[in-house]
């Protein structure tokens, strides 16, 4: 694909490289914290799949909705959650975009768009349709991305959503991340068929892209946002993707379903970061020098929120009941 | 102005009023539109509000479930019609997964104001599937409010209440009173939940009773009286919120109780209002607090079985006499 660099879009591919940046912080800080035993339970990392996060959030407007996964730390990086909110959420801490009550596994951020991780593998297709649905009868024009990984295709609801996306042109945008294992078991195992050919069937225009080139995302995203914005939806994406670490941070000794000298095929000659940073500077966007310096101004306000939430607040024991019922302060007094 | 009208006239009713006010609100389901429901509840709304707003959905329960948390969630108001209760089985994970925690999960950003409306009720001969009163699966699960109508009164007012409710509620309906008239107010009104409503006051025992179940603790009252027996019937109306209060001060005042209600008896809601009674008004007890509900096997087919499964007014005025003369030692 030929690609123009124009000065005006300087600007975009910079916002791109650093988004991709700040996940692969992000979740290096979170696995750190994990690995020092400073963060109660455990996370899934979304290293590996940064390209798929931003290419989709950078082509999406600030109303737009998007789902996410129990692997979602890098939607909402990318969809415009701020670190300090975020590491306070994964530690539990009052001032987490969730107060602290959802954790990893929730972590939702309504002003930026973000209707939340979902803990329930697939459990998000049918609220990310619905957030279409509404957007199109209230006529807000805006879209609902629904990200999910390859091995929630094998959940029943998602063809129940496409069937009625379809049926009533819902401008919705299916994104699948294939990073090719569905927890502990190779795709391969439990997909029959081709991925893309279920959505057609429902009469879905379905694309498959490599989610390891930002760009080759991005500019897939922006074309079917504008058409579904123009109520030419719903899509389906299929995008090829790695994740770097196991199922999750404690999934260390994994040769058993996943061979070494894969991942570091993936991780040396397909990195999403590397390879668009060596793109930037061949097009003579940026320098090499100016590459490491995001780097390290990212991992710095990575550090710096890290730090912060350490010894941030937890929220106060008279929480525990809030936000059960909205318009209820205390549930187990109204129950 | 009051006129009598069928609880399905005021389900009716009590959505359209409220679409008219509400641009927001739409309902969504199986058959809703033309069809208006298996049971004609519906009948209607379609010419009034369109297609775009009584939506007919494929019949995919846990998809079009799931829609309508994602729209609660961004700015519509959405009404769910479950066609049978029993099929509460298939949205379970978007009902109790989703709906029920998304507001606790953000902290309080996310809010989820949505109704799902089913029914409940066995002897309509529908067998195991179709007869099911599920409503203490739901009631168990923090987040979800559970209204039970016990008349056309009650049905439009609580269904009202909980259209307006910011949180995901879930309302029962007893198919089996879908055609029963009760006197209905011309004029607007609401009840509010977690307010339980006296039908019948007495001084020997308590009736604490639930939809279906209110009109057969009314009818053990009335073979009571001819016992001499003063019976007082309380219907809680909603059980998430429980009007608490209401129930132990009547309980304190008889110091005799029944909870009566047509979901199974293990483990259910009338487990739950018995224990409370004990726990809170022990002291003023003079007989053990029994519970009546549906006995414990799947509803069978065959009306000579299914009619042994649900209380009766028979049954309840049995317990009660036991109950009043102190020889209730062995409740089956």
């Amino acid at each position: 694909m030929v690609r123009q660099t124009k000065q005006n879009n300087t600007e975009a591919y910079l916002r791109i490289y650093r988004q991709m940046v700040r996940i692969r912080a992000f979740e290096d800080s979170a696995n750190q914290l994990y690995l020092s035993a400073k963060m109660p339970g455990l996370t899934h990392m979304y290293s590996g799949q940064e390209a798929v996060a931003v290419g989709i959030c950078e082509a999406l407007e600030n109303s737009d909705k998007i789902t996410s996964t129990h692997r979602g730390h890098g939607h909402c990086v990318a969809k415009g959650a701020e670190f300090r909110e975020m590491f306070c959420e994964l530690l539990g801490k009052q001032e987490g975009y969730c107060r602290g009550k959802g954790g990893s596994m929730h972590i939702a951020d309504q002003h930026h768009g973000n209707l939340g991780a979902n803990a329930i593998v697939g459990g998000s297709m049918g609220i990310a349709t619905g957030a279409a649905f509404s957007a199109k009868r209230l006529g807000t024009k805006d879209i609902a991305v629904c990200f999910f990984g390859d091995g929630a295709t094998a959940q029943g609801l998602w063809y129940e959503v496409m069937n009625m996306a379809a049926l009533w042109k819902l401008p919705v945008i299916y994104a699948c991340e294939n990073n090719g294992y569905s927890e502990y078991t190779k795709t391969d195992e439990i997909a029959a068929g081709s991925l893309t050919a279920r959505a057609e069937a429902f009469g879905i225009e379905a694309h498959s892209v490599d989610g390891q080139d930002v760009l080759s995302v991005n500019e897939l995203a922006q074309k079917l946002v504008t058409r579904a914005r123009k109520g030419e939806g719903p899509f389906f994406v299929e995008l090829k993707t790695y994740r770097y670490h196991g199922h999750h941070v404690g999934d260390i000794n994994r040769e058993y379903y996943r061979p070494k000298d894969e991942e570091a095929e993936w991780k040396t000659n397909r990195d999403p970061i590397t390879n668009f940073g060596k793109w930037l500077v061949t097009e003579g966007i940026l320098s090499s020098d100016e590459l490491v310096g995001i780097d390290g101004e990212v991992k710095a306000d990575a550090e710096a929120a890290v730090q912060y939430a350490l010894s941030a607040q937890y929220p106060p024991s008279n929480e525990v009941d809030m936000h059960v019922f909205s318009g209820v302060e205390n549930a187990l007094a109204y129950i | 102005m009051t006129r009598e009208i069928t609880l399905s006239t005021a389900v009716n009713e009590a959505i359209a009023e409220e679409m008219r006010r509400d641009p927001s609100i739409f309902l969504i389901g199986e058959d809703v539109a033309e069809a208006g429901t298996p049971f004609k509840v519906l009948s209607g709304l379609v010419e009034e509000f369109g297609t775009e707003r009584i939506v007919d959905t494929p019949i995919s329960e846990p998809g079009f479930m799931g829609m309508a948390v994602g729209a609660a969630m961004t700015g519509s108001r959405p009404i769910v019609d479950l066609m049978f209760g029993d099929f509460l089985f298939l949205v379970m994970d978007q009902l109790c997964n989703q709906a029920a925690k998304t507001h606790y999960m953000s902290g309080g950003k996310l809010s989820v104001p949505l109704v799902l409306r089913t029914n409940l009720g066995a002897t309509r001969r529908s067998a195991a599937q179709h007869s099911q009163s599920l409503h203490a699966l739901v009631a168990h699960i923090p987040g979800l409010k559970v209204a039970l109508p016990s008349s056309a009164y009650e049905a439009k007012g609580l269904m009202k209440t909980a259209i307006r409710d910011d949180n995901p509620v879930v309302i029962f309906e007893d198919k089996l009173m879908y055609n029963d008239k009760a006197p209905v107010p011309e004029e607007e009104y609401l009840i509010p939940f977690g307010e339980a409503t006296v039908l019948r006051e007495g001084c020997d025992i308590t009736l604490v009773a639930l939809s279906s179940m209110v009109q057969v603790a009314l009818q053990a009252a009335e073979l009571l009286e001819r016992d001499g027996i003063s019976v007082e019937v309380i219907d809680p109306r909603t059980i998430v919120p429980l009007d608490e209060e209401k129930i132990l001060n009547s309980v304190r005042k008889t110091s005799r109780a029944i909870v009566i209600d047509e979901g199974h008896r293990n483990f259910g809601v009338t487990a739950e209002i018995a224990s409370r009674i004990t726990e809170k008004a022990f002291y003023y007890l003079d007989a053990p607090v029994v519970r009546m509900g549906a006995m414990d096997v799947p509803v069978p087919f065959s009306p000579a079985l299914e009619d042994l499964t649900v209380p009766t007014p028979e049954a309840v005025a049995e317990n009660a006499r036991l109950s009043v003369r102190g020889e209730l030692f062995n409740v089956a």
